[in-house]
């Protein structure tokens, strides 16, 4: 009943999250048919904005993309006037959740056991060495670690391609690049999250009946522990789920995260909004999946 | 209770394995085609292959691939040979042409292609409900204007009429004297009708599609590739020299360099693909060509803004501008930097110099406008479109005119569309903009600085310029024609000086000259596919 009533909610904030999109993007100056070079006569601007019916007021044209959308259809793209923002949508999609997807497990996968054994041997140099490695992780951009790891493993060592979506092995530097920067904040978070576990009265509790060491971290603490990073895991799959433009662009991978920013850019107005409601749908869908987890790893959550 | 706990933990990295296992399985993105003869990288994605919708060289060099005109650019000189079209007759008054189709001719589908399909293809272009941004380029026929914007709405009425099935009489409102180059542009091209009548604005995407040109379009994935195969039913088939072309549109020039580095690609063909930090390295490799480009970056004065409006001014400023520094420092690919507005290696043109680089006369005329040594000169600013290079040109006119001039310049570096607005809107005192010849002639240069011109974007307005570029227009004699554009140049580049040319773009494409043939350089930076060709190793070796 509680997920049905939160699903329910969502559907006029997607509606205001729609609308704001709308409108804001077009108040930014100049419009998507502004080029260089202005048209041999004033009217081939009015048949363009006649024919994505940019001449109409703006809540008539947000009445027809309702209309639109009511029928699972985004409209055109004005830049790439061949293709629907479903099409867009349709191929870039799934290209950025398998890269998104393979980066989230990368993140878990180094991130989780980093920070798990960061607070286990709290103090002492695996401590030191895991935090200053999240740190890393933390404060380098993709814009620096993608050149850096092509360098290293393409051009100079020549195992892996530099770029380009063709074969598994394709794969490997991209999801690497994207998915370090949540390792270091899972790690992060993980380690926080363990420490203040291993603080808690039920762990000292279970400890004073005389659980060993190792079963009280892996068994009591830890269920506890990922909590933070649980919360965290929801915002940042939605992240990765939807692309990177500079990774995309830098491994010349055909996903959406391109599409992402160079859509305000062209003021490509139905793929902003189209991709604004991608990306609200994804974050509500996920924040919901992450309190339904809370319930299931942490027996004090309840929802009525 | 506590087996089940150790169920969990043992299952944990099961399921990771599993859904990494599940996220390869769902991948089915990752294709794996048949290895190109070709592969091209060209400049970013295309927005359309809709020859009649595009605007853009990275999109015109796919699409001459894909459909032909009357006339097709020679891959050599890059001007107007026959294509589509035979032969043709210009009438003694230059204008009407007759022109005699191949017969010959037909649809990559097998369908003739008539001369009625070059009169629907003409009028799709002018037809307001196509929305085709370059329909000006048909503006030269007679009615085009009025038809497309709707004065007249019988197609009947332009001057574009099939005689029978094989000859089309054209009439145009003046001699134009580079209309054959025009019919070997893409807005012009021959478009397949029955094809676009049944799928309406998708019709692109129809497979089979119906080509004219050398090769048909067999699949375009966004982002990652446009693949060509050669059609063999185009009318010059024999002399199409490679079978199967892929064309990659890359965003970021390191990584196109890369991949080319790295063996993927054979030719990189746009000067944004060139790598600028490794720029000097670079372009002493024997793969690194660069040739003249028919481009010209230069300022625009808003003669709307005091002080501005006065000549005296603007030409003072022009004079203070040392272009050689320009090139040499900052572009670094070899551009010649000019005074002329009309890039040299223009057809039937020879550029008129403009001002030169003169500081003490600059500063002499500065103080004959009234502003001795920059005194009592307002503070203006300078528009620039915020990408790197022109930051660093606006930095540099910042210095020369003050240590030249003594004045106080403020760089305003914008995003693409608010610098292309403002620009429009005369929001500024002086900007640093480009123009690209849309046809081998100095009317795509001259022409819009004429009073009203919707490129002009300076607020001059001159009827004696006005009258001179009229003039040359109906001019049929090329020699009178190049002397009344000379003359117009003189007044817009030397005497009045709402412009100040700065130096003028070069081409600049990469490929290996030992496994790549039939790419040469031209003017226009266009290299038709249909020439070009990769020696594999072994016929290398023999």
């Amino acid at each position: 009943m509680y997920y049905l009533r939160r699903i329910l909610f969502a559907i006029p904030l997607l509606l205001v999250i729609s609308a704001l999109a709308f409108a804001l993007v077009r108040l930014a100056p100049g419009g998507p048919f502004d080029r260089q070079r202005v048209p041999a006569s004033p009217e081939i601007e009015r048949h363009l904005l006649a024919e994505y019916h940019l001449d109409e007021p703006v809540w008539k044209q947000y009445l027809r993309f309702l209309d639109g959308l009511a029928h699972g259809d985004f409209g055109t793209s004005l830049k790439y006037r061949n293709h629907s923002v479903n099409d867009l949508i349709a191929q870039g999609l799934p290209v950025s959740m398998t890269l998104g997807g393979l980066a989230f497990c990368f993140a878990l996968g180094i991130g989780l056991p980093v920070g798990f054994f960061s607070a286990a041997n709290r103090g002492r140099w695996p401590d030191y060495l895991g935090g200053f490695l999240a740190m890393l992780a933390v404060c380098v951009p993709g814009f620096v670690i993608a050149p850096l790891l092509i360098m290293i493993f393409a051009v100079k060592l020549q195992w892996l391609p530099v770029a380009l979506w063709e074969s598994p092995l394709h794969l490997i530097l991209p999801t690497i690049a994207l998915g370090l920067y949540f390792a270091g904040q899972v790690a992060r978070l993980m380690r926080e999250g363990m420490l203040s576990a291993m603080q808690s009265e039920f762990v000292t509790a279970a400890r004073s009946k005389g659980l060993g060491e190792n079963e009280l971290l892996f068994k009591h603490a830890f269920r506890i522990a990922v909590l933070p990073v649980v919360s965290y895991a929801g915002p940042m799959l939605a992240d990765l789920l939807t692309g990177s433009f500079v990774i995309e662009n830098i491994f010349q991978i055909p996903g959406i995260g391109v599409f992402l920013v160079n859509s305000s850019l062209n003021r490509d107005y139905p793929v902003v909004v189209g991709l604004s409601l991608l990306y609200a749908l994804l974050l509500i869908g996920l924040y919901l999946v992450v309190d339904f987890a809370y319930t299931v790893l942490d027996p004090r959550v309840k929802y009525e | 209770m506590s087996n089940c706990k150790r169920a969990w933990r043992f299952h944990l990295p099961a399921r990771f394995f599993l859904l990494v296992a599940a996220i390869f399985w769902l991948s089915g993105c990752l294709r794996h085609d048949p290895p190109a003869d070709l592969t091209l990288i060209n400049k970013g994605e295309p927005e359309s292959l809709d020859p009649q919708i595009i605007t853009g060289q990275a999109e015109m060099r796919i699409v001459e691939g894909m459909f032909e005109g009357l006339m097709r650019l020679d891959p050599k000189t890059a001007r107007a040979i026959p294509g589509l079209a035979e032969r043709y007759e210009l009438s003694p008054d230059g204008k009407t042409y007759t022109f005699h189709l191949r017969t010959n001719l037909v649809w990559s589908t097998g369908e003739p292609i008539l001369a009625e399909d070059v009169v629907y293809s003409w009028i799709r272009a002018l037809s307001p409900a196509t929305a085709s941004e370059y329909a000006g380029q048909l503006y030269y026929i007679k009615n085009g204007e009025e038809f497309n914007n709707g004065k007249i709405t019988d197609p009947r009425l332009v001057g574009v009429h099939a005689l029978d099935a094989h000859t089309l009489r054209v009439e145009l409102k003046q001699p134009t004297a580079f209309f054959l180059d025009l019919c070997a542009f893409p807005t012009l091209y021959v478009v397949p009708r029955r094809t676009i009548e049944k799928y309406g604005d998708a019709w692109i995407m129809a497979r089979p599609l119906p080509s004219s040109g050398p090769f048909e379009l067999v699949d375009w994935r966004l982002n990652d590739k446009v693949r060509l195969l050669k059609n063999p039913r185009y009318w010059d088939a024999a002399n199409t020299k490679s079978e199967l072309i892929d064309v990659l549109p890359f965003n970021f020039p390191s990584t196109a360099f890369n991949v080319y580095e790295q063996g993927r690609a054979d030719i990189v063909w746009d000067k944004e693909l060139v790598p600028s930090e490794l720029l000097d390295v670079l372009l002493r490799r024997p793969d690194f060509h660069t040739f003249n480009y028919l481009g010209t970056v230069f300022l625009r004065f808003n003669v709307t803004r005091k002080p501005f409006d006065d000549e005296r001014v603007r030409r003072a400023l022009g004079m203070a501008v040392d272009r050689e520094r320009i090139v040499k420092k900052i572009t670094k690919s070899g551009e010649p930097a000019t005074t002329s507005l009309v890039p040299p290696g223009t057809a039937n043109y020879h550029p008129v110099p403009g001002l030169e680089y003169n500081p003490a006369a600059a500063r002499k005329l500065l103080a004959e406008a009234g502003y001795p040594g920059g005194k009592g000169f307002p503070r203006f600013d300078a528009l620039v479109y915020g990408i790197k290079m022109n930051e660093d040109i606006g930095v540099e006119l910042q210095q020369m005119w003050l240590d030249n001039l003594g004045l106080n310049m403020e760089l305003r570096p914008l995003e693409w569309k608010v610098y292309l607005s403002t620009e429009n809107h005369l929001d500024y005192d002086i900007s640093l903009s480009d123009w690209i010849g849309d046809y081998n002639d100095a009317q795509t240069f001259l022409g819009m600085f004429t009073s009203g011109d919707g490129n002009n974007h300076t607020g001059w307005k001159n009827s004696g310029y006005d009258t001179l570029i009229n003039a040359a227009g109906e001019q049929p004699d090329l020699a009178a024609r190049e002397k009344t554009f000379q003359q117009a140049e003189t007044l817009l580049v030397h005497e009045s000086a709402p412009i100040v040319p700065i130096y003028n773009y070069v081409g600049v494409n990469y490929y290996d000259p030992k496994r790549i043939r039939g790419i040469y350089a031209n003017v226009l930076d266009d290299h038709p596919l249909r020439a070009i060709q990769k020696i594999v190793p072994a016929a290398l070796n023999k």
